[in-house]
């Protein structure tokens, strides 16, 4: 699994001016895309089993995806969002990772 | 109407009752796919490997370096589950999630090559079309995977 080279990323430090005005970090979004292989019902599966998401929800996402051609499925810090996309590689989803939505 | 290929079992375990011929062929696929992965000019990989970081290629470069070796390692490992389990007549959870992955793997490979879109392709009408073998795989892993994530969600 992803973990271990993970957590060897260097992390992004910032050294901020003291006078710098605090803003939290915009979080990472993954992104899963539609494409014409995956079934309908193991998009929805493997959101379920890689995080956690209740059926109804997994859905809801897959939908998305299925008829917007793409659907934001987490979100978070740098290093959690390579994770992720990490973990949908591994099943096959098309995902990336994006700063800007 | 044949009875269902992956059944849950009361113990948590998967029932797996495939004909000697589904067996052979999903035995074939793991060399075949060893084959794709080893062909880095093979244009399929960049489904395998996708981008992760689509506006930012030094990231991209980046998480390339640091993860396509061990997203690799982990497709060989599902697919090495498949070979070595081909032929039970149970399974656990683990192993058919490899399966599941294995199956996936193999459809986007043929997806690809087959140029499959989502509004459902003709079928090639006559047996001679070269086509004809893998879009019969490819219908065939479909159902299965169907199978197997219906009884994994159940």
């Amino acid at each position: 699994m992803g973990t271990a080279a993970m957590s060897t990323m260097p992390a992004e430090v910032k050294e901020p001016e003291i006078a710098e005005v605090v803003i939290p970090d915009r979080p990472w979004v993954v992104i899963v895309w539609n494409d014409p292989v995956n079934l309908m019902s193991y998009v929805t599966f493997v959101l379920q089993k890689l995080f956690g998401y209740s059926l109804d929800k997994a859905t809801r996402l897959m939908l998305d995806v299925h008829e917007k051609g793409k659907a934001v499925v987490s979100s978070g810090s740098r290093e959690k969002a390579e994770l992720d996309v990490f973990r949908l590689h591994e099943h096959g989803l098309w995902a990336t990772m994006s700063h800007d939505e | 109407m044949r009875s269902r290929p992956v059944r849950r079992t009361r113990s948590g375990q998967f029932e797996i009752r495939l004909s000697p011929e589904e067996r052979d062929l999903l035995r074939g696929l793991a060399p075949r796919m060893r084959e794709v992965f080893e062909d880095d000019a093979d244009p399929v990989r960049g489904r395998l490997f996708p981008v992760a970081y689509p506006e930012d290629d030094d990231r991209q470069t980046e998480y390339r370096l640091l993860v396509q070796g061990e997203l690799l390692d982990s497709h060989l490992a599902a697919l090495a589950i498949l070979e070595e389990t081909v032929d039970a007549e149970r399974l656990d959870e683990d192993a058919l999630l490899g399966w599941m992955r294995s199956l996936n793997e193999v459809r986007l490979v043929l997806g690809v090559r087959l140029e499959v879109t989502e509004e459902g392709d003709e079928r090639p009408t006559s047996s001679d079309d070269p086509r004809t073998p893998a879009y019969a795989v490819y219908d065939y892993l479909t159902w299965l995977q169907g199978e197997i994530i219906e009884a994994l969600a159940r």
